[in-house]
């Protein structure tokens, strides 16, 4: 065997050994990202459920009663008061206490009987605007529900609707933001290890000693790389089996390409840490470059939390540098939509260009060190 | 009070001195609320909405202008075919499929009823009910129309608004709609106070974490400690500037939020600046108490970046507190960002007074002493 190939699998034994020493930093790194994914799975959800509603009826009969029936029948409306003023409505509503109010006029069921239009208002707070359609389209529905219901006449022409919900028929938010949640930690957890490790080489000054030895620079990477992509991998699979049974999260897609994107995810994000550890002089730069450099981008410009389509241009644009961007979009296609590669071609191609690019760039400024 | 005053003036000094500091406290700031206030919005238009059109009449092609004209949707696609719809909508360059069948117009005429098929992307689950009220309210808006153009002695009683249902025949009921406090529906309103939160959080905790790590690296903590300086005196003296910038970065926020954003300013500002100092506290101790326990300014920072994303993710900014699994919620009573987002909100959004902001005002209290006393300790263990 070549003198140089015992001495890269030397390096990896000593990477190895370094990773089983400090048993506690393995049993972190590789069990934040299953804590962190349970966490912010419960955590980060849009779902709109329990929307609190204030009732205003200043003259309660019949008719308003079976509408507040209606409401308080359904799963997605709980009621929290029953007011005779609308005036009372407004401090519920500003401290949130109340997300919505149903306000009927004074004599609503007089006016219905005399066949006179019967108002009703609803208020909602639209703080949040998502929120705010959700929860007014939610109590249309139950008003126009019981409209029907009470015998009114069918409208002159009806164009009906039948919506079909694709990918997510139940609409869960876990579905959209568990499989976003992956590339996130899978992000931190790696940027985190390599930062670990060079700086620990950088601390101790081995680093020179590893510069100087007859290694080729990229020896050092591939050392410092696959070690900590085989802890990432169990941390992918670990998140996946999660997924399916924590969040029951479909895996309509193979599974054997979701593995093999994700170790081609982790492998880009292992490279754009080592790459950051490698440019950087001091530490402090270093940890801040990774954290920052990583962790603010994957959270607002992958899509994992706000839709990509959302974004002014330049955020999209800047968004396509972002690798999580390519692995959120990958993850939620094999897992919601069960598409194949035939369909992903294009963003696995351009994980692979980013992973070549930042290990060629690595080795590129190791040996700018050794100059 | 004198001793206080010359060492957080010495402060002051260093973070005037320290061009990078100074930056970092004032210019990010700045930049990230601009640049994270266009990022973090789920705003929904433009939906990206494929048509198969198999009809052909002018009445299917009215429809479509409808969908056109809304403003919140964008015709991305136009065919005859549905499988193509389909790959579409696998590829995730379209959101919605309107399917208009054969007869359509036909069957209107004749039946006065035709279906026609919505098929939503709904990946985005709560986006994609917001898509769905949207196509529906067009299709009951035109179907209100047709009512009238196909059938002109049918008399149908448009409703107050745009968004209610057609009201019709036998019961009448009328239905309003108002969308308080953010009658736009404007993302931006409701995230700039946020961010706003985050970023005073961000420098006051992580800042004032970083400065004492770092007089602990280079030693001059132990300097102080042999100085005739009490603890109080020295914590004191150390926060101080901190808690001011923290304001005026507060300050500076709330300037561009109402010139850049336009975000409303509706009930008191003095009450917004009022909790803010409140609320500093808490977050200045957590910076304090993060730099006793650890040894370098590294190791401050690693740790502050990680409670900082719990804090922030679980702090309502970005998802509705309200959606979270009912123990989050529970958990999240406990993080104090949550708290101080819910006060920025009332008081900016909402016009709340000190009435409707009692309660999370009384918790940012309580941490603050609690916080405080922790950090102080913890600091006591370390220096003695």
């Amino acid at each position: 065997m070549p003198r140089r190939i015992i001495a890269l699998i030397g390096l990896l034994r000593k990477e190895t050994y370094h990773i089983l020493r400090d048993r506690r930093t393995l049993a972190v790194i590789t069990l934040m990202p299953v804590v962190q994914v349970i966490i912010f799975g419960y955590a980060i959800r849009t779902d709109v459920e329990h929307v609190r509603i204030a009732i205003v009826d200043p003259t309660p009969d019949p008719s308003t009663m079976a509408l507040r029936g209606r409401f308080a029948a359904t799963d997605t409306f709980h009621i929290v008061a029953v007011l005779r003023r609308a005036e009372d409505v407004e401090p519920l509503l500003q401290r949130g206490d109340a997300q919505e109010a149903l306000v009927f006029e004074r004599d609503f069921a007089t006016r219905l009987g005399r066949g006179l239009p019967a108002r009703v208002q609803i208020v909602v707070d639209a703080t949040e605007p998502n929120t705010g359609s959700a929860i007014q389209a939610y109590a249309l529905q139950v008003i126009q529900q019981y409209e029907r219901e009470a015998g009114a006449a069918r409208p002159a022409v009806q164009i009906v609707p039948q919506v079909r919900m694709r990918f997510n028929p139940t609409r869960e938010s876990s579905n959209l933001f568990v499989p976003g949640l992956m590339a996130f930690v899978l992000t931190i957890i790696s940027s985190l290890m390599t930062a670990i490790t060079l700086t620990r080489e950088k601390e101790t000054g081995t680093l020179e000693t590893l510069l100087v030895s007859p290694l080729r620079p990229w020896h050092i990477v591939v050392g410092k790389v696959a070690p900590y992509l085989l802890i990432g991998f169990v941390s992918v699979i670990g998140v996946i089996i999660e997924a399916r049974l924590v969040f029951s999260v479909p895996l309509r897609g193979s599974l054997l390409l979701l593995l093999a994107e994700g170790l081609l995810f982790i492998l880009v994000s292992l490279s754009l840490g080592i790459l950051i550890s490698a440019r950087t002089s001091s530490q402090r730069v270093a940890m801040f470059g990774a954290l920052v450099g990583t962790m603010l981008p994957t959270m607002l410009l992958s899509g994992f939390i706000f839709p990509l389509e959302s974004l002014p241009w330049p955020l999209q644009a800047a968004s396509l540098i972002v690798p999580a961007r390519w692995f959120v979009s990958v993850a939620r296609s094999i897992m919601l939509k069960g598409i194949g590669i035939t369909y992903l071609w294009r963003e696995t191609l351009v994980l692979m260009m980013m992973a070549i690019a930042l290990l060629g760039l690595s080795t590129a400024s190791f040996k700018a060190r050794l100059d | 009070m004198r001793r206080i005053r010359f060492l957080a003036w010495a402060e002051v000094l260093h973070v005037v001195r320290d061009r990078a500091t100074l930056a970092q406290v004032l210019i990010v700031p700045v930049a990230q609320l601009l640049i994270l206030s266009n990022a973090a919005t789920f705003a929904i238009r433009d939906i990206p909405t494929y048509v198969v059109d198999a009809d052909h009449s002018p009445t299917s092609r009215a429809l479509i202008d409808r969908f056109g004209a809304s403003g919140n949707f964008q015709i991305a696609g136009y065919s005859a075919s549905l499988d193509r719809a389909n790959d579409a909508l696998l590829r995730g360059s379209i959101t919605m499929v309107l399917a208009i069948p054969h007869d359509f117009e036909r069957a209107l005429v004749r039946d006065h009823t035709a279906p026609v098929q919505l098929s939503v992307n709904a990946e985005k689950g709560s986006a994609a009910g917001v898509v769905q009220s949207y196509a529906v309210q067009i299709l009951q808006a035109y179907s209100v129309e047709l009512g009238t153009t196909l059938r002109p002695t049918v008399t149908n009683v448009r409703s107050a608004s745009a968004e209610a249902p057609p009201a019709h025949g036998g019961s009448r009921i009328e239905v309003a709609v108002r969308s308080r406090y953010n009658d736009t529906l404007n993302y931006k309103h409701y995230m700039v106070p946020g961010i706003l939160v985050a970023l005073v959080t961000l420098i006051a905790t992580l800042v004032s974490a970083q400065n004492i790590a770092r007089e602990k690296e280079l030693g001059t903590l132990e300097q102080l400690n042999v100085t005739p300086l009490t603890r109080g005196q020295f914590i004191a003296a150390k926060l101080l500037p901190f808690w001011v910038l923290g304001m005026v970065d507060l300050g500076i926020g709330l300037l561009v939020g109402r010139f850049v954003f336009g975000v409303p300013a509706r009930g008191s500002l003095m009450l917004l600046f009022g909790s803010a100092s409140i609320y500093l506290v808490v977050a200045l101790a957590i910076g304090l108490w993060i730099s006793a326990m650890v040894e370098t300014q590294q190791q401050a920072m690693f740790v502050t970046f990680f409670i900082m994303i719990i804090y922030l993710l679980m702090s309502g900014l970005f998802t509705p507190i309200d959606s979270m699994a009912p123990w989050v919620q529970s958990v999240s009573q406990l993080n104090p960002v949550r708290h101080f987002v819910t006060i920025a909100r009332a008081l900016l959004i909402k016009g709340a007074g000190l009435a409707e902001i009692v309660q999370p005002l009384g918790m940012l209290a309580g941490f603050a002493v609690v916080t405080l006393a922790l950090a102080i300790r913890q600091y006591s263990k370390r220096a003695t």
